[in-house]
């Protein structure tokens, strides 16, 4: 079958699976049913547990779902810690649902694969050799790819149902009150660890910081925690962020961040109470700063900065230029201690960022938002998730989800190497070009003819020239060729929903 | 001269000719004239790529209205009359010949270039010259130098190797390049001929960038040779007219047309005849001006 933005989707996973294929970004308001765990019911005596293999045997059983947070990044222990254990008990057939997998898990999950510890996962994205590894056929079935919004969504359905979700914390008490912002290894938010403190049957916190009872701020409860374990280290706090987030040099990246900027500063949004999600990444940081400058010299201050907080962003709400940051996640040390001493960087769950079938998500009041793509289409279609050759090698991340903001600003250089970004056909369809509004190249933008008001709004910016989308692919292709198509067999190796639930489209077996 | 034409010459980038991602992405940091570099960049095991990689970037690229210029080696070297051939062959805008001291060097460059259009079928006279004035010698022959061929759109100082010929270096205040810059302007403006500035080479040194910048502006340069893209931006900025000269300027060329259609040879404004001199900075006040992204799509001041 094919679903609304032409992508061929495989009928027997389709029905197997009672998938429907995507049709449109469009929500709408239907009424929707969530679900509520299981729970233990406790004093909170008993939760203090002394190790893993202790817990593990209490709560796993073969075939459960079990989940872990990606917070800790690469400086991730527990991940490693307990799949080791898992494994070496025997367990099999489980269903491998965290909120992303980093680096520093690939091999492990590998080896969990290969001993049929792990038959199923579910993810934001994957790199490397674990990639690699799906991509080349090496778990029987399909990954599910969700974004962060829809991960959120999923648990709330019950589509996602963790019976036991293991969530490394830098603190907790007895009773598992526990932060992201004091300890050794501190990330700041736990937004999406949140989710699986909700909703999980079984909340195990692995922390090597014991506190007081009872230990404050409290973002994760004692009421949802039934398992406490004092583990040696949780995480390398050298590897979860970058320290210092250094301002690039790039002059490229600079010039598109200062196009993004100029995109930015003369659309209809750029107005006191705007609000903004501008990710990590040289360019990204490179326009938080020259947005800076454009909101003093407008004498704008903008409402709320959302998503993926970085330190500069964090400088805007100390300066007063950002009356609120939402935070979900943080990418550097600077973000996290500023979550810690500023009361105006809120905390908030996956749910509240992102997700869908809510009462109101941040992303439904978000202005403006920049993204990146591995590659974008002629028809506005991005991949973050497979690249140049065809290997799952990203991840959803908030992609779909912060892309209904009313200006959505894809930046991607026009090619990358020998490598086209703007391309005819996108290998992987994740966010649909419905909700892609502006794509900023080293260039010069393209608009997506849906919005002839930004058409309007952009028709005459100095140092901005404006292409088409067509153009801006076919001078990509005058630089570095046209590709030979890639090649890859019928069998599914992963489907990447939509952040409603629906399938935008299937990754396949690549063929060598 | 070549240089009637009068293009705009304010930003001359270099890049390195070994490099691929930087001739690919040469054209979109928006300089006026784009150098290619075969000498001091590349280093001897590289001299053929780079001249390969130049050429083929010369044939494929879109570059935009950049001129496009290549610095070959010396004709001391062994890579200098395959520099030329490929660089004729390709059809470079300005082929720049470094550490000239004579006007006989640019003769000799004259000739081999004339030969290689001949060789590749390139209109005769098509491909521009430039020389980088690098020594006391080449300073004080800069007159002759600048004035040694039709095809000379420009000189450029190039302080690095004068100082140390010089027996100094280059100073924050530049002081010592005090008379090198006077003799390659004076002999640059005799000839009719673009002048560029040297480089600066400190990128941490934002101020210092725009103090030399604008003390070469004042004296009378066409522009400034640059190591960084991000360079561009400041220097335009430097260039850039104010409000009062385009109005000026605007008055300037209201004028010529009330002449023009008056069937008028004689121009005036305000009661007063505008002379020649008074007419062409005008029009190149426009230029900048346009260039400068200071005029809306009726040539109106965009107010800030």
């Amino acid at each position: 079958m094919k679903n609304s933005v032409n992508r061929d989707l495989p009928d027997d996973l389709m029905n197997k699976l009672n998938y429907e294929g995507f049709k449109t970004t469009d929500i709408g308001q239907p009424t929707v049913q969530r679900v509520a765990p299981k729970v233990r019911v406790t004093t909170g005596d008993d939760k203090v547990v002394d190790s893993i293999e202790t817990v593990v045997k209490k709560t796993v059983r073969d075939g459960m779902t079990i989940s872990f947070h990606h917070h800790f990044r690469n400086g991730d222990f527990v991940f490693n810690k307990v799949m080791r254990i898992i494994i070496d008990a025997g367990i099999k057939n489980l269903t491998l649902a965290p909120s992303s997998l980093t680096g520093v898990m690939n091999d492990i999950v590998i080896e969990a694969i290969k001993k049929g510890t792990i038959t199923n996962i579910t993810s934001s994205g994957m790199r490397g050799s674990l990639g690699d590894f799906v991509s080349h056929g090496g778990l029987k079935n399909p990954v599910i790819f969700r974004s962060h919004g829809n991960r959120a969504r999923a648990i709330e359905h019950g589509d996602i149902k963790i019976d036991v979700a293991f969530l490394g914390v830098p603190n907790a008490d007895k009773l598992g009150n526990a932060n992201g912002m004091e300890g050794d290894a501190v990330f700041g938010s736990l937004g999406y660890a949140l989710m699986d403190a909700q909703y999980a049957n079984n909340v195990v916190l692995l922390t090597d910081n014991i506190m007081p009872y009872p230990n404050t701020p409290a973002s994760i409860k004692q009421t949802q925690v039934d398992y406490v374990v004092k583990v040696d280290k949780v995480g390398d706090p050298d590897k979860i962020g970058s320290g210092a987030t250094r301002f690039t040099k790039d002059p490229k990246e600079l010039k598109i961040a200062s196009m993004v900027n100029d995109v930015i500063v003369n659309s209809p949004y750029f107005k006191d109470g705007f609000s903004f999600q501008t990710g990590s990444g040289g360019a990204a940081l490179a326009v938080t700063r020259y947005l800076r400058q454009a909101m003093i010299d407008n004498q704008i201050k903008a409402s709320f900065a959302l998503g993926g907080i970085t330190k500069p962003t964090t400088d805007l709400l100390e300066e007063g230029l950002v009356r609120r940051v939402m935070d979900v996640q943080d990418f550097d040390k600077g973000a996290a201690e500023s979550m810690h001493h500023n009361p105006n960087q809120q905390e908030i769950d996956a749910s509240w960022y992102a997700d869908p079938d809510n009462k109101g998500a941040m992303v439904d009041q978000l202005d403006v938002v920049i993204l990146s793509a591995l590659e974008i289409d002629t028809g506005f279609n991005v991949n973050v998730m497979t690249g140049s050759d065809g290997v799952i090698r990203g991840a959803v991340g908030g992609h779909q989800d912060a892309a209904t903001a009313k200006l959505t600003i894809i930046s991607a250089p026009l090619v990358r190497g020998r490598i086209a970004t703007v391309v005819p056909k996108v290998t992987t369809n994740v966010t649909p070009g419905d909700s892609v509004d502006v794509l900023v190249t080293e260039y010069g933008i393209a608009i997506n003819p849906k919005r002839q008001d930004l058409v309007k709004a952009f028709a005459h910016l100095p140092g901005v020239p404006v292409y088409s989308i067509e153009e801006l692919q076919q001078m990509a292709e005058a630089k570095v060729g046209k590709p030979k198509p890639l090649e890859f067999t019928d069998r599914t190796v992963a489907l990447v929903e939509y952040r409603d639930g629906t399938i935008i489209d299937a990754i396949h077996e690549v063929k060598d | 001269m070549a240089n009637n034409d009068e293009r705009l010459r304010r930003t001359m980038m270099f890049v390195p000719g070994n490099n691929p991602a930087m001739v690919k992405d040469a054209g979109i940091y928006g300089a006026d004239s784009i150098m290619f570099d075969l000498e001091d960049a590349v280093s001897m095991a590289e001299k053929d790529a780079a001249r390969d990689l130049v050429y083929e970037a010369l044939q494929s690229q879109d570059y935009g209205d950049a001129e496009l210029v290549v610095r070959i080696n010396g004709a001391d070297t062994p890579y200098y009359a395959n520099d030329v051939k490929a660089m004729v062959k390709a059809g470079v805008d300005v082929i720049r010949l470094p550490k000239t001291e004579s006007a006989g060097m640019i003769h000799d460059l004259e000739k081999d270039v004339l030969a290689a259009e001949k060789q590749f079928g390139r209109e005769e006279g098509s491909t521009h010259l430039m020389a980088a004035i690098e020594s006391a010698k080449g300073v004080l022959n800069a007159p002759e130098i600048a004035a040694a061929s039709d095809r000379m759109i420009g000189i450029a100082l190039s302080a690095e190797d004068y100082t140390t010929d010089m027996k100094t270096h280059h100073y924050p205040d530049g002081a010592e390049l005090s008379f090198a810059r006077n003799m390659v302007l004076h002999a640059a403006r005799a000839a009719g001929i673009a002048a560029f500035d040297t480089v600066f080479t400190n990128m941490d040194d934002t101020e210092g960038f725009y103090r030399e910048t604008r003390y070469i502006h004042q004296l009378g340069f066409d522009g400034k040779s640059l190591v960084n893209p991000r360079q561009i931006a400041m220097v335009n900025k430097v260039y850039e007219p104010t409000q009062k000269e385009i109005e000026n300027a605007k008055n300037v060329i209201n004028a010529i047309e009330e002449a023009k259609m008056k069937g008028s040879g004689v121009i005036s404004m305000n009661g007063q005849m505008v002379d020649r001199p008074v007419v062409m900075r005008a029009q190149r006040v426009m230029k900048l001006a346009k260039a400068s992204n200071l005029l809306d799509e009726e040539g109106n001041y965009i107010e800030k």
